[in-house]
């Protein structure tokens, strides 16, 4: 099954890819998740209408996938669902928003906005932005799961 | 016709972390956990996009416009600054603790579950708080 994953991620990867290249080519835009859902939170102008679109489009790829029983899921140990469930409390949660937020705030980008069309920019604030994350990322697990023994 | 444009590339991005499994923290974190059980499924996942990204960007980057605005706009910045590094070393963190990212968080909102839900009231709090220390740089 591990194989059936990867395709899986592959073949996601690629919508993902298709989604940046519509949205450049149709609108001029980076499809930076934290950019357009910050923007469309606390802008105002005509950058408005194409956001609520792409919040309504985010939203409704995976729930009609889940309403159409088409099982095309890539949840670990759960080939039915389509939603993994959350990996900690609320309190935990509450915590990681908020630096996810100011994060990607303060560094203008995040997984799709650095990750995904920096890359693909071959951005140098970018590629460095993605090193730090993912590396940070990983630390954080580290410490987490193997020093503390939690269940993040 | 812009709306419809934004709801389209939306609508392909939520599919794509959907069947990607990406909108599955136990994937993220399975990738993140790199002295554990790793789970390259999100190697497979940004590798497709980086790679489908590049060629995709520079067949529309051959036309003078984009269809249905005026210009490309693009982030023309190359220096790093610590504003830069330090947002995305308390974003590592905040993803690390969750694994949410913005996308898979948002996406996942069908769904909603109460640390979900706690996470995005947070995750907007923080970016108010992100554009007001911007604002006063």
């Amino acid at each position: 099954m591990e194989s059936m994953s990867a395709l899986q991620g592959l073949l996601g990867g690629v919508l993902i890819g298709l989604s940046a290249t519509l949205l450049m080519g149709l609108l001029g835009r980076v499809a930076g998740i934290s950019g357009i859902l910050s923007g469309l939170v606390f802008e105002r102008g005509g950058d408005r209408p194409w956001r609520v679109a792409f919040l309504l489009g985010l939203v409704s790829g995976p729930g009609l996938l889940m309403l159409s029983g088409l099982g095309w899921g890539n949840v670990a140990g759960d080939s039915g669902a389509m939603i993994g469930a959350p990996a900690s409390g609320l309190t935990t949660m509450l915590v990681a928003g908020l630096l996810v937020g100011l994060g990607t705030g303060l560094g203008s980008g995040c997984t799709s906005g650095h990750g995904v069309c920096g890359l693909a920019r071959l951005s140098p604030r970018s590629m460095a932005a993605t090193l730090v994350f993912v590396l940070v990322a990983m630390l954080t697990v580290f410490v987490a799961r193997h020093l503390l023994g939690g269940s993040a | 016709m812009k709306a419809l444009a934004g709801y389209l590339a939306g609508l392909l991005f939520g599919l794509g972390l959907a069947i990607s499994g990406m909108t599955d923290p136990a994937r993220v974190i399975g990738f993140l956990d790199v002295a554990g059980d790793w789970d390259p499924t999100l190697v497979f996942v940004l590798g497709g996009a980086v790679v489908t990204t590049f060629i995709g960007y520079r067949l529309v980057w051959r036309h003078q416009t984009p269809l249905f605005e005026s210009r490309f706009q693009l982030p023309t910045r190359r220096d790093l600054d610590t504003r830069l590094l330090g947002g995305a070393a308390l974003f590592g963190i905040g993803w690390g603790l969750s694994g949410y990212c913005p996308g898979p968080a948002v996406a996942s909102l069908s769904g909603l579950s109460w640390p979900l839900a706690a996470f995005i009231v947070t995750l907007i709090a923080g970016w108010w708080l992100a554009r007001r220390m911007n604002s006063r740089h």
